[in-house]
């Protein structure tokens, strides 16, 4: 007992780097390396820290190497390229801005591992715009929340951190109405504090946008004349149109990347021209959960630097933006790349696409893969292993991640760095 | 290394030099003094017949902070038209109205800027307005964090709390936010929107609080002015845009009770309600209370003609604006319980009767103003038009030939109800050296700035002295950025990083306990978390912390 305490070392409010809200909240143990949360953790961070860093080592297809030579086979990989992918992206700003600079100074396309989602947004953005909100906002002023296709259960902390929060500056958060819209969803967490229960209106997920688009129809006082609509009662649909109307501070909350059939980005279009017809007499907003592996920080970066949110193709030496062309997926199949860099530094649990073309892999130890690409290099997590910042699921507010334990890894953008060194 | 600029004919109103001929010494990034003649001199240029003034200073450009990523993400089309190659010194991007960070400090440098000040950091994203600022090379950066409309300050304010208390959360706010002054924007009015107030007068209150903008804005005035921040409280005040607002404007500046006090972009608060269409130019009467009020200085905004996006903390004025948004789509945000966006595109057109009298509103107002030590010149970028419109404007200025070209091709009922062919004036480029560099150093309380006597920073402009006013701005012969030849011909030579402006004004640190307290309970991060250190600004060698003196 005594020599246990004698050698941990116990961090406060520090942030954690496995979902896009970035709870700063945990408190963690250090005890010779071995990382614990003692409080505020969850499911998804738990599990990263139940599995102990593999000892791992940079590889030339499953042959140990040493990192020095990765990196040398790496960057000979890319200089003969003529259309090089760089995908995954799962890194921070700093990992980010070595993406940036060498997709730049080879001509790569970019694609993050879950922008399928983050465009989905884009296209709206980029088509009708929208009225959002944040975090704190709807932690303190929502009456209102209706969740559009998704639970949250990605997001394990959200309705603890700002649906059932204690304190609120202007809400009754016993008061608050909860509303869920889609299919296989798993409500509990709707359920408020004094067991009222959350309205549920299951319907497939293709159909959420027509249940949308009549609460539009009904909000702006027109008729339906359809007494069901997606399998929902028009009565139901009324009274909860009703009840939109009379909220003070509302909130549609959607995962785009939970919306995963064709033409999703229709869905999110119409629920942002609900709210912002709602805007016109009280006031709403949409929120969006961004998914996790930094994507967020992905997309905004891009966005600074190139002018184009993800996915950015710089194969003509200035920026394109190509949303679906310059999929991962697309790319590799119509072979329109021949070499491929993939990231990822936070979580164990991603897989790279096994592609023909050569393939330079960098990604957390213990990452199992299905097959030997050409290079391994195993990485360090931000936020784990070395400080960092990445930004949260609202695109408003950004963290700065903590070191948290010694680590033989060297992060995403050393790599990155000495790699464009070599080109 | 020892350098010499020779020859040149210099604009250096801190020093009262006005178009004389001077050398000009550097020696290891600092304006020196003539060396004993035994010194060796490692390089000379020869600068007979060129212009040389300070590196110029733009002292609210939005470049920096999500609302302008927002701009950039929602127009792609806007950059498709301005998209920037890569070279071997410098990086791809997109420009036009809201360009990529690297493009922005490229072109602002190419026009002979050397600093450059973001007017709207919101504290919550006062992370990310760093990064994308430490990511704009060549220029020196800064930021004023906006207050006026975060629960915590209209709290204290309808608590009564005493004066200290609210200079100590101010002070507090500059230091944890790594910022330069402070901005207030439609104050409460972003936060009375949230709980859907659509307007806010200068003396009707925020329901919620009981507050009203003078209220706020005395308070924050005085603030600022108790810390000894050099700039005054940076002020967007209410009913931006509005018809008739130029009685609110008159009555803010009467509000402050003499405190110093900038009113920015004012051409969007100088508007009256005479004539047909009860829209008019207020700037005769904003520019004589300007004129007759030494506390106050001002930015225009101007306005000019084409396709442009705003991007403003005013949600409640945006939101009210979006139905004139070109193209059709808009964003509206909530900020937590700090602040607001609203990013409406925008196109002006030089034959639409209020565009095109906005336009002359602006001009009335640079040439009725009297001292170019308190107007500066802003296009309120992008608001009224991308900052690489500056040349052209300098030209509107100084070339009264051409702005009157320029008037008789307008709106006819606009041209006709601004009094801009009566007004002779043309700038001088002393006034233009004062209004772009002199001034803005003084008002921001850059002391090594904006000037070339002896110890300044050699951040330095050469022109070619060229009778078209918009060439000659347009491309600068030489940039010297700390005493470094960065730009020649009005192209980059050398990738030099700029550093970031802040202020470190002393407060009671025992805010920070009730702040603590606050965050814990309402926020979704936690103070300490909230707080940017030195070392992310300086983390990345993208940029270096240039602390300022509080007076
Ligand atoms: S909810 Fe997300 S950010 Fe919060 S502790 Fe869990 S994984 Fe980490």
């Amino acid at each position: 007992m005594k020599t246990k305490t004698h050698q941990a070392v116990v961090l406060k409010d520090v942030p954690c780097p496995f979902c896009s809200l970035i709870c700063d909240d945990l408190v963690i143990q250090n005890s010779d390396g071995k990382l614990t949360v003692k409080e505020n953790g969850c499911a998804i961070v738990e599990a990263h820290f139940s599995q102990s860093p593999p000892d791992d080592t940079p590889a030339l297809k499953g042959k140990s190497c040493s990192i020095d030579k990765a990196i040398e086979v790496a960057a000979r990989i890319l200089k003969q390229s003529s259309q090089p992918l760089l995908a995954g992206l799962g890194t921070d700003i700093r990992g980010m801005r070595s993406v940036m600079r060498l997709a730049d100074n080879i001509g790569a396309t970019i694609d993050h591992m879950h922008s399928d989602g983050a465009i989905r947004n884009t296209l709206v953005l980029q088509d009708l715009g929208w009225v959002m909100t944040t975090m704190s906002e709807i932690k303190n002023r929502a009456d209102f929340i209706i969740f559009a296709g998704t639970d949250a259960s990605n997001y394990p902390r959200f309705f603890e951190r700002v649906i059932w929060n204690k304190d609120s500056l202007f809400s009754d958060v016993k008061k608050r109405k909860i509303v869920y819209i889609g299919d296989k969803l798993n409500t509990s967490a709707g359920k408020s504090l004094e067991g009222t229960l959350p309205t549920v209106l299951k319907c497939e997920q293709e159909e959420i946008n027509e249940i949308i688009s009549v609460l539009h129809t009904i909000i702006a006082g027109n008729k339906i004349h359809q007494p069901i609509i997606a399998g929902i009662n028009l009565i139901t649909l009324q009274k909860l149109a009703n009840q939109m109307k009379e909220a003070k501070y509302g909130v549609i909350v959607w995962a785009p990347g939970e919306l995963n059939f064709p033409h999703a980005e229709l869905t999110i279009q119409s629920i942002c021209e609900l709210v912002k017809y709602l805007t016109r007499t009280t006031r709403f907003a949409g929120f969006t959960l961004a998914g996790g592996d930094g994507v967020m920080s992905a997309n905004s970066l891009s966005a600074w630097q190139s002018g184009f949110p993800l996915r950015v193709n710089f194969s003509k030496g200035f920026p394109k933006q190509d949303v679906g062309r310059n999929s991962t997926k697309n790319l590799l199949k119509n072979k329109e790349v021949d070499a491929l860099i993939w990231i990822s530094s936070f979580s164990s649990n991603n897989n790279p696409p096994k592609a023909n073309i050569p393939t330079i892999v960098l990604a957390t130890p213990g990452t199992k893969l299905n097959f030997k690409p050409d290079v391994f290099i195993p990485v360090a997590t931000p936020g784990i292993d070395h400080s960092g910042q990445l930004i949260r699921t609202d695109n408003v507010v950004s963290l700065t991640l903590k070191k948290l334990r010694d680590s033989k890894y060297k992060s995403v953008s050393d790599i990155l760095n000495r790699m464009i060194d070599l080109i | 290394m020892l350098i010499k600029l020779s020859g040149g004919t210099v604009y250096d109103p801190v020093h009262g030099i006005n178009g004389e001929q001077r050398d000009i010494y550097i020696q290891d990034g600092y304006i020196t003094r003539k060396p004993a003649a035994s010194v060796k001199i490692d390089k000379i240029y020869d600068l007979n017949g060129k212009i040389i003034m300070a590196g110029a200073i733009d002292i609210h450009t939005h470049i920096g902070g999500g609302k302008v990523n927002i701009a950039r993400m929602m127009l792609p089309e806007d950059h498709r038209s301005d998209l920037v190659s890569k070279t071997k010194l410098t990086r791809s991007g997109c420009g036009h109205a809201a360009p990529s960070t690297f493009t922005a400090g490229y072109r602002y440098a190419e026009m002979g800027y050397t600093a450059c000040f973001e007017p709207a950091m919101l504290p919550a994203n006062a992370r990310q307005a760093h990064m994308e600022m430490a990511d704009t090379p060549m220029v020196d950066k800064g930021a004023y964090a906006m207050l006026g409309s975060d629960d915590f300050f209209l709290r204290m304010l309808a608590a009564k709390k005493d004066r200290e208390a609210i200079s100590d959360y101010v002070g507090w706010t500059i230091n944890a936010t790594q910022a330069m002054a402070i901005k207030v924007v439609n104050p409460g009015g972003i936060n009375a929107f949230k709980f859907n107030q659509r307007r806010l007068n200068l003396d009707e209150q925020n329901e919620h609080y009981g507050v009203s903008p003078r209220e706020i804005i005395k308070s924050l005035a005085r603030a600022v002015r108790e810390l000894g921040v050099p700039h005054p409280l940076h002020l967007h005040g209410c009913n931006l845009g509005v018809p008739g607002n130029m009685q609110t404007t008159l009555d803010t500046i009467h509000a402050v009770e003499g405190m110093p006090l900038h009113l920015t972009h004012v051409q969007f608060h100088s508007y009256g309600t005479e004539g047909d269409r009860k829209f008019s130019s207020g700037a005769a009467q904003i520019a004589e209370a300007v004129n007759s009020n030494p506390n106050i200085s001002v930015d225009v905004g101007q306005v000019l003609f084409g396709q442009t996006v705003t991007a403003s903390g005013d949600t409640m004025m945006q939101y009210s604006g979006h139905w004139h948004a070109h193209p059709q789509k808009w964003v509206i945000m909530d900020i937590e319980c700090d602040a607001g966006c609203g990013i409406v595109p925008f196109k002006y057109r030089d034959k639409n009767f209020v565009n095109a009298l906005q336009w002359a509103i602006g001009l009335e107002l640079f040439l009725l103003i009297k001292d170019p030590w308190r107007v500066f010149l802003t296009t309120d970028h992008p608001n009224g038009a991308p900052f690489t419109s500056y040349p052209h404007l300098i030209r509107l200025l100084m070339d009264r030939s051409f702005r009157n070209d320029m008037l008789a091709t307008i709106n006819k009922s606009a041209a006709a109800a601004s009094v801009l062919s009566s007004i002779d004036r043309e700038y001088t480029l002393y006034e233009i050296a004062k209004m772009t560099r002199a001034g803005p150093a003084r008002s921001l309380g850059l002391k090594d700035r904006g000037h070339l006597g002896g110890g300044a920073i050699a951040d330095i402009t050469v022109y070619n002295d060229l009778k078209d006013k918009e060439k000659m701005f347009e491309k600068p012969l030489y940039v010297f950025k700390n005493g470094e030849e960065i730009v020649k011909n009005g192209k980059i030579v050398k990738i030099v990083t700029g550093g970031t402006h802040t202020l470190r004004p002393d407060y009671d640190k025992s805010i920070e306990q009730s702040l603590k307290k606050y965050f814990d309970r309402y926020m979704t991060i936690k103070l300490v978390n909230f707080r940017i250190d030195d070392d992310e600004i300086v983390e990345h060698g993208n940029s270096n912390i240039i602390i300022q003196p509080c007076t």
